[in-house]
């Protein structure tokens, strides 16, 4: 098998990639699924369609999609001006404990003061917390795959020594902070619900991202920057700052998303913030092919998949770890099957042969 | 071609290799071929199909047809390894060394055991091989140390530690300095003592005289001819590389466009034979674009760029001629602002611009078609938004690009540059002469007072070429000044005015285009020194 | 201070990421870039329980976990070499879906919640200084990594997989195979990983749990720059990194140090990569083809 450089692919083939790695998931996991005692069919039904079935199970899938729109978003931005944050995780935690610490520290700010100053400090936390990797690419050429992924760790372990130190909750003795302060918090959209203004604020964030990615000129020259950087220099873009802008933007993004987290849903640090939302991330923009609208839909059918798989657990008897596989091989084929956007599969062998068999004379050796 | 009859099968021998890439024949039916003890020299210019047939005889490009025999043997060769396996080995333009590697691994890398390697016996073995080059070198140096010249020996090493009796050589002088290309022929000499064929492809016609016993002229993919190098003369060789006037390009269909008179009186002198007025060149109208000292280092003690003087007056084109690789590329890539100078000066119109970036010069008014296309477009993006890439900020309403300006911006250029594509259309979607065509209304849409445009039509079809040629030849006449960089001496012809020649980064000197012949011109690009041309 | 608590705890410490960085230098070498490196061992670790549970015999366990790296290895190579997806992208994807398929598993199979406490490798030389560590360590120390130090300087593969590592143009034209060669450094680096692992299960705790491996594949990672793609560096730097490990667990107890959070001990190694890697800037020599796709033209 040999895969060729093809110039450009039909218009039908990305919409036939996408149905192909669907399907290529399912048959993939059926087994697993089988194994566990359940129907591949109806455990489906749990991961896509029951979660939306009720509004009750439809607002926790957007609340599950919140902080994935955030990361998602974060990693589309980097991605997209050719920066390779893979350290949207420990910005994510960074812009989290910021907003705790401002949160618990200052806890009888109004909420007009409260609401920009912690969603504020999230942003600047996760912005320094990208800050070594981008320079060190922009000025020194390092690769920031390396350097942003192992902050994530760091990041971890800053909020795990906090929450076993200086935040630990005082009166409880648990390692997790005290409750922030009421002005901080998001509050719920509909009352009885857990779905926060949080929400909004993250569709309002896609809105803007894309806004500016499509329509400005400034997101022309950062696709321009991503795409073929030296072109971009030769038209006199400056691609180091606009590589400096987009992976501050991004960790900055990554930052708030922490913040909304903590103020939104979990209104105290906990070691548990996140539960890999950056990673997660990185696989919503990738199957988003780096577009926001795609984006937006992709974090809500992941977030589908994780309500859906708590659902399967109940009801099924499914372990929900199967959410996580089922998202796992969802990328993974999805990244294989795009390929063929770029690249024709042949089979040469099969081609001499059949080349061959009509004249087997002019064959030399 | 015939093959004098021989008793012994020739080494190494090819009929009919072709080779295409889409509409692009490579290769149109080569014959060629290599006998023990002799080099055999491939001369052609970029182009001419030298690096595909290379590419195929060592197994990297399948040929779509065609027969290849090592001692009259019919082989076949798709891969390094077949090649190696048939005796033939190859030294490439850019060395397949592992650069931190050592000579003894770089060299043992081919014939590897899956287990220990052992080094006693290959050590012996490269010994004797360096030893018979006539320049030893130590088996446990880092590649990457070594001179440019020591690792082409240690090429050489691995190809006849791999058994290879047919050794093709692909532009070996490209990177050498003088001193080493004379060692290094001398080593030729010593190998085809021993037996050894040689296949020694390049440009330069006076290399070629001094070490190849036969040549063969390769143009537009076919063998033009093949003759002991003692029966041609140097001038004969230069006219069959650049070959007469042909296909595409001729000044009695160009010029019409331009003002009449001028077209008439460069018709008229065009095999003019005046020497005396050879060296006396000189600018017609004021000059814009002034180059002077301009020096850009090289890896070595050879700059790349050695102190460049050019002048380009407005309402001029100054064709700059050269074989490939002599500089042409740097003093383009400074003029584009993507390479800055170690010393010297370029101004526009009294400013300077030497070492400003793309941004400011674009401002200043330059305008700048590079070689290399696809570096210059951002083949993801549309027609539309690539056409603005250079003036992203004109075409704003408040924060926001202003999308039916960009459109209305597109669909004028399209039509006025005839452009075959949709404004939407990514870019890297488009035929060469298109993508070209977007380039060019690009950088002609904001009226620049200078031009710096290389291989404006390589790989373009004759339309497009004509195309290209028409624009600036437009541009010309409405009083920019252009340097034209092109290897397409035919090309170069047709549209100066006068013409610069560059060898080895230097300007060897500017003739007016209506008195200069091909020839001549061929001579000059091989290194021959204006003056020695005039006596 | 007990000086000999301290190296035994140092030489437990230092065992699973001993093998993690070695098949780490082994297909970065090669050009790859491993992120599935954390799944690996994760992968490792629950394979070599589960299959230890089932037959009482940690060997047998360990000879899976080398099956599961294997594996690991083998989708690596699919999703990166033949198919030439993004590395970052394939990386992250495998350790995702390793760990995911992992916790499924055992959520299966124990119900997530019970602690299966299986057998067990024995320590080697109990209370002896110095000498007291496990099988696996001192196989680690005396034969996987002087065998891979000799297998890339001075065996075929090798030579073969540096080649292709640093300039796969050159390697072609030399007749090696770059997609074979590259899938046989991540299969044997996989395995190495799976091994440090199941270094956690079976020898040190005698089960599975959650979150098992805790980011010691991308210590794995910052210990292989840190090393700079060597290998007696990278021993060194393994042991370097569990020494400080062991001794903040110790100096814990110190009143001295008592008020140090032990969190920052772990984050420096982290951070001493950052550092050094900035303070390295471009003079840092990543091997010539890392992250790049190879296909002929």
């Amino acid at each position: 098998m040999r895969l060729l450089l093809r110039g450009h692919a039909p218009r039908w083939l990305t919409p036939a990639l996408v149905v192909a790695a669907a399907l290529g998931t399912f048959i993939l996991t059926a087994g697993p699924i089988r194994l566990a005692g359940a129907n591949p069919g109806s455990a489906y039904d749990f991961y896509l369609l029951r979660p939306l079935s009720s509004t009750y199970t439809f607002l926790e899938v957007l609340l599950a999609a919140t902080p994935l729109l955030f990361t998602g978003l974060a990693v589309l931005l980097a991605f997209r001006a050719g920066f390779y944050n893979i350290g949207a995780e420990g910005q994510f935690i960074a812009g989290a404990i910021a907003a705790a610490v401002v949160a618990t520290g200052l806890p009888d700010l109004p909420p007009p003061l409260a609401l920009p100053l912690g969603l504020g400090v999230g942003v600047v936390a996760g912005s320094l917390w990208g800050l070594v990797p981008a320079l060190l690419r922009v000025r020194l050429g390092v690769d920031e795959v390396v350097t942003t992924l192992l902050l994530n760790p760091v990041a971890l372990l800053l909020l795990q020594g906090l929450l076993n130190g200086p935040l630990r909750n005082p009166t409880t003795q648990f390692p997790e902070s005290a409750r922030i302060g009421s002005g901080y918090e998001l509050a719920p959209i509909l009352t009885g619900h857990r779905l926060h203004w949080g929400f909004v604020l993250a569709v309002l964030v896609a809105l803007a991202l894309w806004l500016v990615l499509s329509r400005t000129g400034i997101g022309l020259t950062l696709r321009a920057a991503g795409l073929n950087p030296r072109a971009a220099q030769f038209s006199g873009i400056s691609v180091g700052r606009t590589l400096l802008g987009a992976a501050l933007s991004s960790a900055g993004l990554a930052g708030l998303g922490g913040a909304v987290q903590v103020m939104g849903l979990q209104r105290r640090l906990t070691g548990e913030v996140s539960t890999g939302f950056g990673y997660t991330g990185i696989v919503v923009a990738t199957l988003a092919a780096l577009s926001v609208p795609a984006a937006i839909a992709v974090a809500t059918l992941l977030a589908d998949i994780v309500v859906g798989a708590e659902m399967a657990n109940r009801v099924l008897q499914l372990p929900p770890q199967m959410g996580r596989v089922v998202t796992a091989t969802l990328l993974l084929s999805a990244v294989s099957l795009m390929l063929l956007r770029r690249y024709r599969v042949t089979f040469p062998a099969l081609r001499r042969r059949r080349a061959r068999a009509p004249s087997s004379a002019g064959d030399p050796s | 071609m015939t093959e004098e009859a021989d008793s012994t099968p020739p080494l190494l021998s090819l009929s009919g290799i072709r080779k295409t890439f889409g509409d692009l024949v490579a290769n149109d039916g080569i014959d060629l071929t290599v006998r023990a003890g002799e080099v055999h020299a491939v001369l052609g210019e970029n182009g001419a199909g030298k690096t595909t047939l290379m590419r195929i005889i060592y197994g990297l490009t399948v040929p779509d047809d065609g027969v290849m025999q090592v001692d009259g043997v019919p082989v076949m060769v798709r891969s390094p390894k077949d090649a190696l396996a048939c005796g033939i080995g190859m030294v490439t333009q850019h060395f397949a060394l592992v650069r931190p590697m050592t000579v003894l691994e770089n060299i043992l890398l081919s014939s590897l055991p899956l287990g220990p390697v052992s080094t006693e016996e290959p050590r012996l073995r490269i010994a004797e091989l360096s030893a018979q080059l006539g320049s030893p070198f130590d088996p446990d140096a880092v590649v990457g140390t070594l001179s440019v010249g020591e690792q082409q020996r240690v090429e050489i090493v691995k190809a006849l530690y791999q058994g290879a009796r047919a050794l093709i050589l692909d532009e070996p002088t490209a990177v050498l300095v003088p001193q080493e290309c004379s060692a290094l022929f001398k080593s030729l000499r010593r190998l085809t003592d021993d037996g050894i064929g040689v296949l020694f492809v390049s440009h330069k016609l006076h290399e070629v005289k001094a070490i190849s016993d036969r040549v063969s002229v390769l143009r537009h993919g076919r063998v033009v001819t093949t003759v002991p190098t003692e029966t041609a003369s140097t001038g004969e060789l230069a006219e069959l590389l650049v070959g007469r006037a042909v296909s595409g390009v001729s000044r009695a269909v160009l010029r019409p466009d331009d003002e009449g008179s001028v077209g008439a009186t460069l018709i008229a002198a065009e095999r003019a034979d005046d020497r005396s007025s050879l060296a006396a060149a000189r600018p017609n109208g004021e000059v814009l674009l002034r180059i002077s000292a301009l020096t850009v280092p090289g890896s070595g003690a050879k700059p790349r760029l050695d102190g460049i003087h050019l002048d380009v007056g407005g309402g001029e084109i100054l064709g700059l001629a050269g074989v490939s690789g002599n500089g042409q590329r740097e003093l383009a890539d400074v003029l584009s602002g993507v390479l800055e100078p170690s010393s010297g000066s370029v101004t526009l119109g009294g400013v300077e611009l030497a070492g400003a970036g793309p941004a400011r010069i674009v401002q200043a008014g330059l305008g700048r078609l590079p070689e290399d296309r696809h570096g210059v477009v951002v083949e993801d993006l549309s027609v539309e938004d690539n056409l603005i890439l250079e003036n992203v900020n004109s075409f704003r309403r408040g924060p926001f690009l202003d999308r039916g300006a960009i459109r209305r911006h597109a669909e004028r250029l399209i039509e006025q540059f005839s452009i075959k594509a949709a404004p939407t259309d990514p870019v890297g979607g488009l035929s060469g002469g298109n993508m070209q065509k977007v380039l060019l209304a690009r950088v002609f849409e904001r009226d620049p007072q200078a031009i710096v445009v290389a291989q404006p039509t390589r790989g373009l079809d004759v339309g497009a070429s004509e195309f290209v040629h028409k624009q600036l030849l437009r541009r010309r006449s409405l009083g920019a000044a252009i340097l034209l960089i092109s290897e397409d001496l035919d090309e170069v012809l047709a549209l100066s005015d006068r013409i610069a020649v560059i060898v080895e980064g230097r300007i060897m000197g500017v003739v007016s285009a209506s008195v200069v012949s091909r020839g001549q011109l061929g001579l000059l690009m091989s290194g021959t020194p204006l003056a020695e041309l005039s006596a | 201070m007990n000086v000999v608590a301290l190296i035994a705890a140092t030489l437990v410490t230092a065992t699973p990421l001993l093998y993690a960085t070695i098949g780490e230098i082994i297909t970065e070498r090669s050009g790859i870039l491993n992120l599935g490196i954390e799944g690996t061992m994760y992968a490792g670790a629950f394979g070599g329980f589960i299959v230890t549970a089932n037959t009482g015999s940690p060997l047998l366990g360990l000879l899976a976990a080398v099956v599961t790296g294997m594996l690991a290895g083998g989708l690596m190579g699919l999703l990166t070499v033949t198919l030439g997806v993004n590395q970052h992208v394939a990386g992250i994807g495998t350790t995702l879906l390793l760990i995911g398929a992992s916790e499924f598993s055992n959520r299966l199979l124990f119900g997530g919640g019970s602690l299966t406490q299986t057998a067990k490798f024995a320590l080697l030389f109990t209370g002896v200084p110095v000498l007291e560590m496990y099988l696996l360590t001192m196989l680690g120390l005396a034969v996987v990594a002087p065998l891979a130090w000799w297998l890339l300087r001075s065996t075929g593969l090798g030579l073969r997989l540096r080649a292709v590592g640093e300039n796969p143009e050159a390697a072609d034209a030399a007749g090696i195979s770059v997609e074979r060669t590259r899938y046989v450094a991540l299969v044997i680096g996989g395995a190495l990983m799976a091994v440090g692992g199941a270094f956690l299960t079976l020898a040190v705790l005698g089960t599975f749990t959650l979150n098992i491996t805790n980011g010691r594949g991308w210590v794995a990672i910052a210990l292989v720059i840190f090393a700079r793609w060597r290998i007696w560096p990278a021993v060194a730097s393994a042991l370097l990194f569990a020494v400080v490990d062991a001794a903040q667990l110790q100096l814990a107890i110190t009143p001295t140090f008592a008020h140090v959070p032990r969190e920052l001990m772990i984050a420096l190694p982290y951070l001493a990569v950052i550092i050094a890697l900035a303070v390295a800037g471009r003079g840092l020599r990543y091997p010539g083809a890392y992250l790049k796709p190879y296909r002929r033209t």
